[in-house]
């Protein structure tokens, strides 16, 4: 028998359903992946199994651990098996830790809760040692730290270790490196490995990222919309895929965009050792406060009709010069030119720059004003041109654009929570286009989106380039993505561009040390067709 | 520092273009032209506005807030006799409002939605509409005048003892405290429940705390920084604001202080007051931040 057995799990909340029939296993020591686009169900499965689930859930079907119906228990008996018999490792870890708390108190209090009588030095020392265990020795990081005193990739070793501290059977991790840096991510999926792999637990994963899935797991299962589409063996599975949702789910994500052959070099923006300085606070009441340089001498150029991109891991100081480039702050040093002109005069951007450059934010929820019609949010960058067309010009205006993006013109009339995040992401690009700039800045685009939107947006971007004439720098963390869509790339580094060139060439042989990291750390999907073959 | 400067200037400049001459008003309208300026030179209000700043700032910074007009006592005497009224009241009725708001709040968060939480966010609704001196005269009615458990108002003194003196003021306390602690508990209700909702949370449920375990472990002391922050606001208020309880209870506090003292033109007595006001303010604020620090390690290092 499985360790963790779901049986026809069904359920709905508020009358929606959820889930349909799941039935799903994972044996000791065996590593699980459910994988699938967002709604697909996934992380309310995680939660049955931990018994979790939001207020109004109603389920129907068996979930059994070692033979135990967990929905079936009392509160109580629930209580006694979380964190002791299952533990959970959740996917945002600046929110999961108690800011208030320090890390040592908050691992001790998953061995004091389930034993009263373990004395708070021992819990302290199971702590001490259940964070070395998952990277943090306590010589470095002592048991005094607060949360907010470690960074992201600290924080979820842990919560991992407040998972794990009494070496539970069945470990649950609920998309566990999405939120974290490709070097980041390749140590956490490491260490989960290694901890299944030395305690013998099961590990059930959650994740959208089929090249960890890939990477990692022993077996995978398939969601969609509440229902296990299918599941097998990993390389089973990958060589020999059934069901054609699995199929458009591994196509979409390792999609090949075709773009346009890129005109002959013409520069369009030129940055010339650019630097940009944050104050810190002051440490001492007269001294000059201290300067922090999240740009350092950046100095490179956009073509004419090319599609740039620049890669790098959180803080290493893309979004500053994003920001610069868009001529929003002053910068310390340096300049920044487009067409020859100046992106930033003195105390504001200039115009007549930033009527030729958009951009295209990564959250497609957050980027627009809820309480406005589409034409309006649209129209927005109309207040950048001296003569902003009116009337029917700016009706043609608006449905060309909402045309080009793929939508119809008499989406302009709708608001923005009608839409899904594949179609906002579509509106944001529509805002962008409008009025016809010749560079659009895409930062982190298409990061929060599902694979098979993903894939279209990509497609959508291809095609327009095309149509429009238009010149990308496209700032993103995600490897693969930046290798289809890019004809050369920037890797950046705590501020300063480590490497250049075109990104084939990058990719296939990277000549800095941190670009060699980074793209050994990326999880890459199996080459499929040559498997098969 | 700053603040305390622009407040003082603020608060004498304003109060002196006020219409009312002290001097005329003391000696009433018949008063004789010499008289009069015999009465002004003696209170010193015949030297320019500028020079009866500084004298009076000057004073304050000594510690001597100068003589009231009409008394002809020390200011500070005046304010330190009150003060034995106002601050144990406002004490008291702080004390009042975090003891029925804290338990009343945290019910109402713990039974979201239920008949519990419906019953006190009406209570609460009921709490913040009524004004407190109608409350002060339904508690006369009933514990003074029906049960005569307490008197109807007046103060023994702390020289009865300190019990006398708490007894005394009970009612006025629980009259200014039910309103306070009604838009109290409101706070403490959203704020926990914005904390429910955090991701921690969760994750102290997944270790294996019950959801009362973890309410009270991890969800309550986040929950405390928009509390603080109203605890703060409500002391000031309490201080200087029960003018209208203090008169309905007849109580020698700070607030009927002022209020005669603007009646009588009494300037001196209303600045320092006031100045004594923005003060206190100044270092519940103060206090108030230093809470904050003990309760969120994350603003520790800042200050």
């Amino acid at each position: 028998m499985s360790l963790l057995e779901i049986q026809n799990l069904s359920m709905s909340i508020h009358s929606y359903d959820i889930l349909h029939d799941v039935t799903l296993s994972v044996d000791e020591g065996e590593i699980v992946a459910i994988t699938g686009e967002s709604g697909s169900g996934k992380s309310m499965t995680a939660l049955a199994a931990m018994q979790l689930l939001p207020k109004g859930a109603d389920t129907t079907g068996r979930i059994l651990l070692g033979g135990h119906d967990l929905t079936q228990m009392s509160e109580r008996a629930l209580c006694a098996m979380r964190g002791n018999d299952i533990g959970m490792v959740f996917q945002e870890p600046m929110t999961a830790l108690n800011p208030v708390h320090t890390i040592g108190r908050q691992v001790a209090e998953t061995v004091c809760v389930h034993d009263s009588s373990v004395s708070r030095a021992k819990a302290e020392a199971l702590a001490a040692e259940t964070l070395a265990r998952v990277g943090l020795p306590p010589e470095r990081f002592p048991l005094s730290r607060f949360p907010h005193e470690l960074s992201g990739g600290q924080r979820q070793r842990v919560v991992i270790a407040m998972a794990i501290a009494l070496r539970p059977r069945l470990l649950i991790a609920d998309e566990p490196t999405t939120a974290l840096d490709v070097t980041t991510q390749a140590q956490i999926l490491d260490l989960l490995k290694r901890l299944a792999r030395e305690d013998g637990m099961g590990l059930l994963m959650i994740t959208h990222d089929l090249a960890v899935v890939a990477d990692m797991a022993d077996r995978i299962v398939v969601m969609r919309r509440g229902d296990v589409v299918e599941e097998g063996q990993t390389d089973q599975l990958l060589r020999n895929m059934q069901h054609p949702y699995t199929k458009m789910l591994f196509a979409a994500s390792s999609h090949q965009v075709t773009l346009p052959v890129a005109p002959k070099p013409e520069p369009l923006m030129e940055v010339q050792g650019v630097c940009r300085d944050y104050k810190l606070p002051r440490t001492t009441v007269f001294g000059a406060p201290g300067t922090f340089r999240a740009v350092n001498n950046v100095s490179f150029t956009i073509q004419r009709g090319e599609r740039l991109g620049l890669v790098g891991e959180s803080g290493c100081g893309k979004s500053t010069l994003t920001r610069a480039l868009l001529g929003l702050e002053q910068i310390q040093e340096g300049t920044i030119a487009l067409d020859g002109e100046p992106v930033f005069t003195g105390t504001k951007p200039n115009l007549n720059v930033r009527r030729k450059m958009q951009v295209v934010f990564q959250d497609p929820f957050g980027s627009f004003n809820p309480r406005h019609r589409v034409d309006r949010l649209i129209t927005e960058p109309f207040h950048l041109l001296d003569d902003p067309p009116e009337g029917t010009d700016r009706q043609a205006a608006i449905a060309e654009a909402l045309t080009a993006v793929g939508l119809a013109p008499e989406d302009a009339q709708k608001y923005i929570h009608e839409f899904s995040g594949g179609q906002r992401q579509r509106i944001a690009i529509a805002r962008a286009l409008i009025i016809k700039p010749e560079l659009i800045l895409f930062d982190e685009a298409v990061s929060a989106l599902d694979v098979s939107v993903r894939a279209q947006i990509l497609d959508l971007l291809a095609e327009l380039c095309a149509a429009y004439n238009l010149t990308y720098l496209f700032i993103s963390h995600d490897l693969s993505v930046v290798r289809t869509v890019t004809d050369r790339v920037l890797v950046m580094q705590s501020g300063e561009i480590v490497e250049q060139g075109d990104t084939e060439q990058v990719f296939e042989r990277p000549a800095h040390p941190y670009t060699r990291k980074l793209i050994a750390a990326a999880p890459v999907l199996p080459d499929l067709h040559q498997e098969a073959g | 520092m700053i603040s305390l400067t622009v407040a003082s200037l603020v608060i004498f400049f304003v109060v002196e273009v006020a219409p009312g001459d002290p001097a005329s008003f003391m000696l009433g309208v018949n008063a004789q032209p010499d008289t009069l300026a015999a009465l002004r030179s003696e209170l010193g209000l015949d030297v320019p506005k500028i020079q009866r700043y500084f004298v009076w700032v000057g004073g304050l910074l000594s510690g001597d807030f100068g003589t009231s007009y009409t008394y002809r006592t020390p200011v500070s005497e005046m304010i330190a006799a009150r003060m034995w009224v106002s601050l144990p009241l406002a004490l008291y009725a702080l004390a009042l409002s975090t003891l029925i708001a804290f338990p009343a709040g945290i019910y109402a968060a713990s039974r979201r939605g239920e008949a519990g939480d419906i019953g006190v966010m009406g209570a609460t609704q009921l709490g913040v509409a009524v004004p407190n001196f109608w409350f002060a005269m339904m508690l006369v009615l009933i514990f003074a005048i029906n049960l005569r458990w307490f008197a109807a108002g007046g103060f023994v003194g702390w020289d009865e003892g300190f019990w006398a003196g708490m007894h005394a003021l009970t009612l006025p306390a629980i009259a200014l405290a039910l309103p306070q602690a009604a838009i109290l508990a409101r706070v403490m209700r959203s704020s926990l429940l914005d904390v429910l909702g955090e991701d921690f949370m969760r994750t102290a449920r997944a270790k294996g705390l019950s959801a009362r375990q973890a309410l009270w472990r991890h969800g309550l002391r986040n929950a405390l920084i928009p509390v603080l922050t109203i605890i703060g606001l409500q002391f000031s208020f309490l201080l200087a604001g029960s003018i209208i309880i203090e008169q309905v209870f007849y109580l020698p506090g700070l607030g009927r202080l002022v209020f005669q003292s603007i009646s009588a033109r009494d300037l001196i007595v209303v600045e320092s007051v006031v100045m004594l006001l923005v003060f206190s303010v100044i270092i519940v604020n103060f206090v108030v931040d230093l809470a904050y620090a003990a309760v969120d390690p994350r603003l520790r290092s800042r200050t």
